[in-house]
């Protein structure tokens, strides 16, 4: 029983970072480009300016 | 045969480059040590090869930039020509390099750029000016104008699935754990317990998921009418609600779990088809974003300036450069030139224009710069008149109920009035207290929860679109596959349909191998198609030197010319045969060169196939009767009707409709897109106009025509699934209210019995991916 008590908020609260992960993601853009992101790791540049968020 | 070293595409023999611009691009990459992007890439065939335009539309791209308290401009644009991710690289790298710019991004999924730059608005000229001399074009746009609705519905279902989705996986876990202590023992105050935490989790997740269902649930009640949002409403909320009240009285059952699966199966449902809805959008926005273009207007006193197309009016005069876009219907005043009017009629052949020659928006000027006399903008010119054709028609086809929809139109009230039965039956014939009364009412919406109904046709519809998706058909509409079960007329397009849209020198008699490498040495120094087709069928030519281009009439090298027909001397005729050059030399009769479009290699066996199927098969096209006839014939079509404007083909699919037929339109240019948005369902090919992919239910792929054939057979065997798939789930119906009315079904057997309907009408479906296709 005690160890329910604190198991089950524990799930919670990772499960709850999770999403609010998702959220976050979702609205910072993440899902907006699948396909460039993956490649552009690929492409490594070094001399890139210093890019503003 | 060489490729050159730039854009891929053809290039002289013994030489590196195709033409100047190219060798202009390779310098300017290579000058930035950033060749690397030409072993990285991987041309699309499908997409513009990065020919540089010889002169660049003039874009006020300034206009369209926005600057911020800090100096920033920021400017979104859409690009044309992206081939892989090196490209996005290039663009992003040379962009970056330069003075000024402090922020680049280019969207690989959406080919939307983002850049912003410090100092003055004027920059961007400039710094685009590199873009373009990489052989990439773009376009201007205003972020505010696209996608902020749609793409709001999109994010809200997302959000409440993430939502479900987390409630649903967490309040299975705490009933998993209540299942398990029903058979070992577990004391109440855990289960209290587990039910408070399910309670917590699953009211809030309702209260937010649920909101797309209850909205639309509430609007069908205001309009009086009941829709499958209804009873998924009344089941969720009267489940949760009860579950509550249950929980609070320290009872055994708690069905916060039913409710949030379900809510969470349906959003799945609900935010894959907003997908495929919003991404058929896509090309539309692109159409909309080019409009966004500006003006060259020239004044009066002869100097030019740049307008928005709003302040153009007709009795202007506007400029027109080569490879620019016409944004106007208009007369031209001044200058010879070539105009791809595919865009309108449909046609490959470009047209000669002269001053006095009428010349449309979205036409292509080709060959060299035109003054045009205004007549028309904006909404009044032919351009948006055929858009209003094909959105006048789609409102029409929106009236069309999927099946789904008219099986819910009497299933949801017969279920209602059976909860309600069952409820005052116990209540007052039953004499049940009324908690249990309402917990079998509960049971009946829970057990009939269109889960195996609601599934029945979306899963077929899956399955089949994956399958086509991979044999490279994309179903863009979720009703075009019912609807194309049920057609029984199939109409072709000619031009780039039942053809291939692209123009081969066909020789009767055949010209003399010297004739035609001498005429496609000079051909080679020009992008004109009919000079590309000619090089196409000698490609080992080489170029000749000195080659002159004069604008609207042809090629001269010293004294030899090639070009049409006047200009080389040759008398007029009336018989009108198609797209022709000419070849004059000096002391020899001049040499005809015939072009023609040719048939799809597979258009007759698919014609032959789609007849034996039982489909009425007509041909119906913007082009010349001669030709229309011929090919006809060719693909062996016995009804045909040539020179049809674009009203008149959407008449004659009125026509046909209103003789009770269901037509299957396959089309490709702008001229054909009202008659596509009339057809009973509509495919396109992958090379069509945009706004004729739009409005196409489906976009196949290929040079081939076999994917109608395999569209329609798959289309007819996903009918004849979805009907047993609806037999199936009326067996599971008719078994189980019965027993839910009598107030013998416990969640448990529920929830066994909803999952093993549903399973069987999956597992049916997934029979589609398997057997022929015819």
């Amino acid at each position: 029983m005690n160890t329910l008590l604190l198991l089950i908020p524990v799930s919670l609260i990772v499960g709850l970072v999770a999403l609010g992960a998702f959220m976050w993601a979702m609205r910072s853009g993440q899902f907006d480009d699948l396909d460039g992101a993956a490649n552009r790791i690929l492409f490594d540049d070094d001399e890139t300016p210093e890019q503003e968020d | 045969m060489a490729a050159c070293l730039h854009c891929g595409l053809v290039a002289p023999e013994g030489e590196d480059f195709c033409c100047p611009g190219c060798e202009a691009a390779f310098a300017l990459v290579k000058g930035l040590g950033l060749e690397r992007y030409y072993a990285r890439r991987k041309i699309d065939p499908h997409v513009r090869p990065m020919k540089p335009d010889a002169e660049g539309a003039p874009l006020d791209f300034a206009a369209h930039a926005k600057t911020d308290g800090a100096g920033i401009n920021t400017l979104h644009l859409m690009v044309e020509g992206l081939h892989c991710a090196a490209c996005v690289w290039l663009i992003e790298t040379v962009l970056s390099r330069q003075a000024g710019v402090t922020w680049a991004r280019l969207n690989m999924t959406t080919r939307r750029l983002v850049l912003k730059w410090q100092g003055e608005a004027q920059l961007a000229e400039a710094l685009l000016a590199t873009i373009a001399a990489l052989g990439y074009r773009a376009v201007p746009y205003d972020p505010a104008l696209l996608d902020a609705e749609s793409r709001g519905r999109e994010r809200e279902l997302l959000r409440a699935l993430a939502v479900a989705g987390f409630a649903a996986g967490n309040v299975m876990l705490l009933s998993v754990a209540v299942w398990a202590g029903h058979y070992q023992g577990m004391g109440s105050a855990t289960r209290d317990l587990l039910h408070w935490l399910s309670a917590l989790i699953a009211l809030p997740a309702i209260v937010y998921a649920g909101v797309p269902f209850f909205r639309s649930a509430l609007s069908a009640l205001a309009a009086a009418r009941v829709n499958m949002d209804v009873p998924i409403s009344i089941a969720v909320v009267l489940a949760g609600g009860m579950s509550l009240l249950d929980t609070m009285q320290g009872r055994e059952h708690a069905y916060f779990d039913s409710a949030v699966t379900l809510l969470f199966f349906l959003l799945i449902g609900r935010y894959l088809d907003q997908r495929a809805r919003s991404k058929a959008r896509g090309s539309a926005e692109h159409l909309l974003a080019l409009r966004a273009t500006a003006l060259t207007v020239i004044d009066p006193s002869g100097a030019h300036r740049l307008l928005p197309p709003t302040q153009v009016t007709p009795g202007m005069k506007v400029f027109a450069s080569p490879g620019e876009r016409i944004a106007v219907d208009g007369t031209v005043v001044s200058g010879h030139s070539d105009v791809d009017a595919g865009l309108i009629n449909g046609e490959s052949a470009p047209l000669a224009v002269a001053p006095g020659a009428r010349v449309f928006a979205g036409t292509l000027n080709l060959s060299a710069p035109i003054v045009i006399d205004v007549t028309a903008v904006g909404e009044d010119t032919l351009l948006a008149e055929i858009v209003r054709l094909v959105e006048t028609a789609e409102q029409g086809r929106a009236r069309y109920v999927a099946l789904a929809d008219r099986v819910a139109r009497w299933y949801a009230p017969v279920v209602h009035t059976l909860a309600l039965a069952t409820f005052l039956g116990w209540m007052l014939v039953g004499d049940a207290p009324w908690r249990d009364a309402i917990l079998y009412a509960i049971a009946v919406l829970v057990v009939t929860c269109p889960c195996a109904l609601g599934l029945a046709v979306p899963v077929v519809q899956v399955v089949t679109s994956g399958r086509l998706l991979r044999r490279g058909i994309l179903v863009k509409s979720g009703t075009a596959l019912e609807r194309l079960a049920e057609a029984d007329t199939v109409v072709f397009d000619k031009t780039g349909t039942l053809t291939t849209g692209k123009l081969e020198l066909v020789g009767t008699p055949a010209p003399r191998p010297d004739d035609l490498a001498l005429a496609a040495s000079l051909a080679a120094a020009s992008t004109h198609p009919l000079a590309r087709a000619l090089v196409r069928a000698a490609p080992e030519a080489a170029v000749h030197s000195g080659v002159r281009e004069v604008p609207g009439q042809g090629l001269e090298a010293g004294s030899i010319r090639l070009g049409n027909r006047e200009w080389c001397g040759v008398a007029d005729t009336d018989e009108d045969e198609g797209p022709e050059i000419w070849l004059s030399r000096p002391g020899k009769l001049p040499v005809r060169f015939g072009f023609s479009d040719t048939l799809r290699a597979d258009a007759d066996t698919v014609v032959g196939s789609l007849k034996e199927c039982g489909f009425d098969v007509e041909l119906l096209s913007g082009d010349r009767t001669g030709a229309v006839r011929i090919m006809a014939h060719k693909a062996g079509i016995e009804n045909w009707l040539a020179q049809r404007t674009p009203a008149q083909k959407a008449e004659r699919l009125a026509l046909l409709a209103a003789s009770g037929k269901k037509v299957v339109m396959i089309g490709d240019g702008m001229n054909d897109a009202p008659a596509l948005a009339a057809a009973h369902v509509s495919l396109s090919p992958s090379s069509a106009a945009d706004v004729s992919q739009n409005a196409a239910d489906m976009v196949f792929q290929g040079d081939a025509l076999a994917p109608v054939a395999e569209a329609v057979g798959m289309a007819r065997r996903a009918k004849l699934i979805i009907h047993q798939n609806f037999a199936l789930a009326f067996t599971y119906n008719v078994l189980s209210v019965p027993l839910a009315m009598a107030g013998m079904v416990t969640p448990l057997i529920a929830a066994i019995a909803m999952s093993a309907s549903s399973l069987v009408v999956i597992l049916n479906a997934l029979r589609l991916n398997r057997g022929p296709a015819l």
